[in-house]
Parts: C-alpha cells; structure tokens; sequence
C-alpha cells in the first residue's frame, strides 16, 4: 500500500531527524490533538504540550531497533495525547467528561510507561545539571552533549592548555556523577 | 591524577578509540580488578543517560522549532481567545472561497438537478407519496407567526430572496455541518434555525438527490459550536422491529415522534431506505430517526399518502456514503468528523431528547 510505504518513510524520518519528516508529521497530526484538548478543557498551551510529548514519545519508539508500528502514525499520536490528556486532568482534578472525537484508538500503555520513565530520567538528569552551576554545566555540555574535543573546550573556557580544562572536567563530571546517582536509583 | 587519566581510559574504551592491543590490556585489567570493572559499568550507563539526555532535548528544541515555524506559516492555529467561535471565524475566512464555490455550485446543481428529478425521478414524483418537505405557503404562515412573536429579531434570510420550503436536518459535526434532504433545499440557499428560535447562515456544501440527502455548513459568526454530538451514526443496517423516535420540525417548535422499523427497504423495495412506522407531518423531512439506544439510523424523507403512518428513512450508511465522496473532493472538508460514540445509551428518553434536541436544527431554504 502506498500510504503505508509514506508512513515508514516519515517514521524512518522522524528518527534520523529529518525535519521534512518532523514538519509532516507535526502539521498533519496538531490540529487533531489541538481541537481535542480544547474541547476537554485545555489549553492551547496545554495543547502544544501534549503534542510534542506524544512526538518524543512516538520519536523514541521509532529509534528502537525493534520497532514496528501497528497503526497510522496518526492513531497512534490520538491515542498517546488522549491517554496523557486523561492523566493530566485527573492529576489536575478537572477531570470531567472526556469527549472523544472519531478517531480509533491503541494500546499504548506500556509504550507509555517506558516514555514515563525516559521522562524520569531525563528530568533528573536535567535538574543534576541545573544545579552543577557555571562553568561546569557548560563545561559538561561542550563534552558530553555537544562532542567538542578538550582542546577546543580550553579555548572556549580560557584554560590555558587542556589538560587544566580535563581536570576541570574530571571534577565537574564527578559532582555531576553525584548529584546524578543520588537520585537515579537502579532496579526501581 | 590517576583517577582522571583512568576516566579518560574509560571513556575511550567505551567510545571504542583504543587499539586493539590497549584494549585487550584494558580487557584483562578490568577482568583483574573489580573495581575498575565497576567503575565501567557505572561510566558506561551514565553516559548512557547523557546520550538519551541529549538526543530528548535535541528533539525538544527541534519540536519548538518546527511548532514556531509551521505557526508563523500558518498551517498551525493558535492564540487568541478560547472560544470556538474563533475557530469557526478562522475556519470560515480560510475557506470562504471554498465554500462560496461549493455552494454557488451546489446551488445550481440543486436547480438543474431538481429539474431533471422533477422529470426522471418516479420514487419521489409519485402521487402516492409524499415528501416531508413543507411548502412555501406553510413556511410563509410560520415565518410571519414567528416574526410577530419576536418582532426584534430579524431574518437572515436575504431581502431579495423568498423562502421556497422548509424541514429539519441535524448536525454530524460539532463544526456545524448539517444533514437534510435533498428535497428540503429547494433554493439555492438555506438558513438553520436551533430550537431556541435562533437563526444561522448555512451554505449547501453537498446535495445527492439520488439518495435525497444534503449536507450543509452553518458559516455564521453568531454560531456556538456545540461541545459534543451525543448521538452516534450507524454504519450497519437497523434491524427490523427496532423501536425508533424522530425529532422534527413540522411547526416552529422541535416535535417528537415514535415508531418502529417495519421493513428493511422503502418503497417500492428501495434499497437506499427503510420503512417506518411512524406519524409524521410535512416538515419533518431531514430529521434524524433514531433507534433506542440513541444511535441516529436514518434520515426521515417520505412518507406514503393512502396509509396511515407509513413514512420511509434514508439509510444512515448513506451519510458516510455522501461524508466520504466531501472528504475526497476538497480537502477543506477535512474537519468533517463525524460522532461515533453515542452518550445515550442506556438513558431515560426525556433524557436522550434534552441531549439531543439542540443538535437538530429547522432548514429553511430560499431562491430567489
């Protein structure tokens, strides 16, 4: 079919980054998700919210070696966002009566809870690093996130050569470590 | 120092930068020392976690991007106040084109077509039925009722158009499209008027007299979309001897009617409907027929003048029939959503009408 072949193509897309792909894949699929959560009292900011984490969710599933989709990219992008949206006012306690529009909709659970964790991680890996304080943060980031070599780390920062900088880095990554660890606890 | 030149060690081991001979030492001593052995895996799952850190904020920073640049483009709507009337006026101002096309196509397809069913078509034409549509006279005596009752509120319709014939339609979209018969949109306009007497612009968007069905699109600012459609539309047949309830308009105010299925085809073993038992009156063409559970089955259209109570339906299949053929002509269409969850299941009646009873509307149509 050759809507199927499309739907790879953008999946394949949207996990090498492309961002042809993303903006398909964005554009098609918003407005659904967008008149959804307005008409379960939300926001458009809430909207926008829900959205781009059904595409991270959607993203990270499409960079997993085993991955297939067993539905149109749009079911699956309706069914994260109503079950996040759920979620969300419940916690929220505006949980009223959910409007469901046509769409059909697929499990999405367990997809759910491996992106709930990722969110997890992510989120202490970045308030670890919000507290680190400057140079480090930045330091770590030319490194680790950025892939810049030592020596034009040292430029950047002002050391005067880089072996200062990868003792500098040493112990920055080691608080960073800390911070990291003492929240991020394995086998939980 | 060691202990930072063992981290760099690491990291390019677990980068893959060593030759094979530092590596195979590296190998051998972490095999040797457990503690370095650790000291591995601990690095290697954090760097793990900063990889997938980085890869989400990448794609987060992308999203925003892409979300800033598709708004400033236009394809996405955003802001403004909260209320769906914006987005009816933006929907509207979007595809006034469109629709004023669609519909001045419509309207002289509905003329020339009307024209050549008057002449073809023997199911409608024939003496012995008789189309719920309510004629100029009736409207007019209604019309002139309704303006003395609210002398402030004047019609929509235009100055210089007359009313040509009025039924009942409801809507299968919380964007205000409208279903009716054919038969209905005599003119080449109509206006829809809720049960609290309030009257709405509409545009004809589609017309199949084939099947004597019409789609329309309330196109008036003053329009509140409603919040949900409560009724779902049903794709498979009904079955025979399901109890069935209408809501129409053969006088200015909504009328509720009940029955049953007496005959899977309509008359003259018409595929396209159903017969009905079921008393109704001029007027009521175009309202919904609905089974117990709520669930619209077909679109009342006829009835049969020498037998009491023997009125015909259109199969509610054949709205997806005439939904789908909108969705592949233009893609403005696109926002045509039809309900597929009824919430009356179940309910007391004086229920289901009260949830009901704001989504079917009273279509008047003119010419001029």
């Amino acid at each position: 079919m050759k809507g199927d072949t499309n739907e790879q193509a953008l999946l394949k897309g949207l996990a090498n980054n492309d961002s042809k792909a993303i903006e398909t894949i964005y554009k098609d699929n918003f407005n659904m998700v967008q008149t959804y959560v307005l008409n379960n009292n939300g926001s458009y900011d809430e909207a926008r919210d829900i959205f781009q984490e059904a595409m991270i969710a959607l993203y990270e599933k499409a960079q997993s070696e085993s991955f297939v989709l067993t539905c149109q990219i749009k079911t699956y992008i309706y069914s994260v966002c109503r079950r996040l949206w759920l979620k969300r006012l419940q916690q929220l306690g505006r949980y009223a009566h959910p409007v469901d529009s046509m769409e059909e909709t697929v499990a999405v659970e367990e997809d759910l809870e491996i992106h709930e964790k990722r969110n997890a991680d992510f989120n202490i890996m970045d308030r670890a690093l919000n507290s680190l304080g400057e140079p480090c943060k930045s330091l770590l980031e030319g490194y680790y996130l950025k892939k810049m070599d030592m020596n034009a780390l040292a430029a950047e920062f002002g050391y005067t050569n880089a072996d200062n900088a990868k003792n500098q880095k040493y112990k920055c990554l080691m608080r960073l470590k800390k911070l990291f660890f003492s929240q991020y606890n394995i086998g939980e | 120092m060691d202990d930072i030149l063992l981290l760099e060690a690491i990291e390019r081991y677990l980068t893959g930068d060593m030759n094979s001979e530092e590596r195979s030492y590296f190998e051998n001593l972490r095999k040797t020392t457990p503690e370095i052995d650790q000291m591995v895996v601990e690095h290697n799952m954090f760097i793990h976690q900063m990889d997938m850190y980085t890869t989400r904020r990448n794609i987060k920073h992308g999203l925003h991007e892409v979300h800033a640049y598709l708004l400033e483009r236009g394809d996405l709507n955003e802001g403004g106040e909260l209320t769906t009337i914006g987005k009816v006026v933006q929907f509207w101002n979007k595809y006034k084109k469109v629709t004023a096309i669609a519909a001045s196509v419509g309207g002289v397809i509905a003329l020339f077509i009307s024209g050549l069913a008057f002449y073809f078509s023997s199911a409608v034409n024939d003496p012995k039925l008789e189309q719920l549509g309510k004629d100029l006279e009736v409207v007019k005596k209604n019309q002139q009722y309704q303006g003395a009752v609210i002398q402030e509120v004047t019609s929509k319709i235009p100055s210089n158009a007359r009313l040509l014939s009025g039924g009942s339609g409801f809507l299968i979209s919380t964007k205000g499209y409208i279903v009716t018969n054919a038969h209905v949109l005599k003119g080449t306009g109509a206006v829809v008027v809720n049960n609290k007497g309030e009257e709405f612009k509409s545009s004809i968007v589609h017309i199949d007299h084939e099947k004597d069905l019409a789609i329309l699109l309330i196109n008036d600012p003053e329009y509140v979309p409603v919040k949900n459609i409560p009724y779902a539309i049903r794709k498979s047949n009904a079955d025979l001897g399901e109890e069935i309830f209408t809501l129409g308009y053969p006088r200015n105010e909504v009328v509720y009617g009940m029955g049953y299925l007496s005959a899977k085809s309509g008359y003259n073993g018409d595929t396209l409907s159903y017969q009905i038992q079921i008393s109704v009156n001029p007027g009521n063409s175009g309202a919904p027929v609905f089974n117990k559970a709520g669930d619209i089955i077909g679109v009342l259209s006829t009835r049969q003048l020498q037998a009491d109570g023997v009125a015909f339906a259109v199969k509610s299949k054949n709205i997806y029939t005439l939904v789908d053929s909108l969705h592949s002509s233009d893609k403005a269409f696109e926002d045509l959503k039809m309900p597929v969850k009824s919430t009356l299941k179940g309910i007391e009646r004086k229920e289901q009408i009260r949830k009901v009873e704001d989504c079917v509307y009273y279509v008047k149509a003119y010419g001029k």
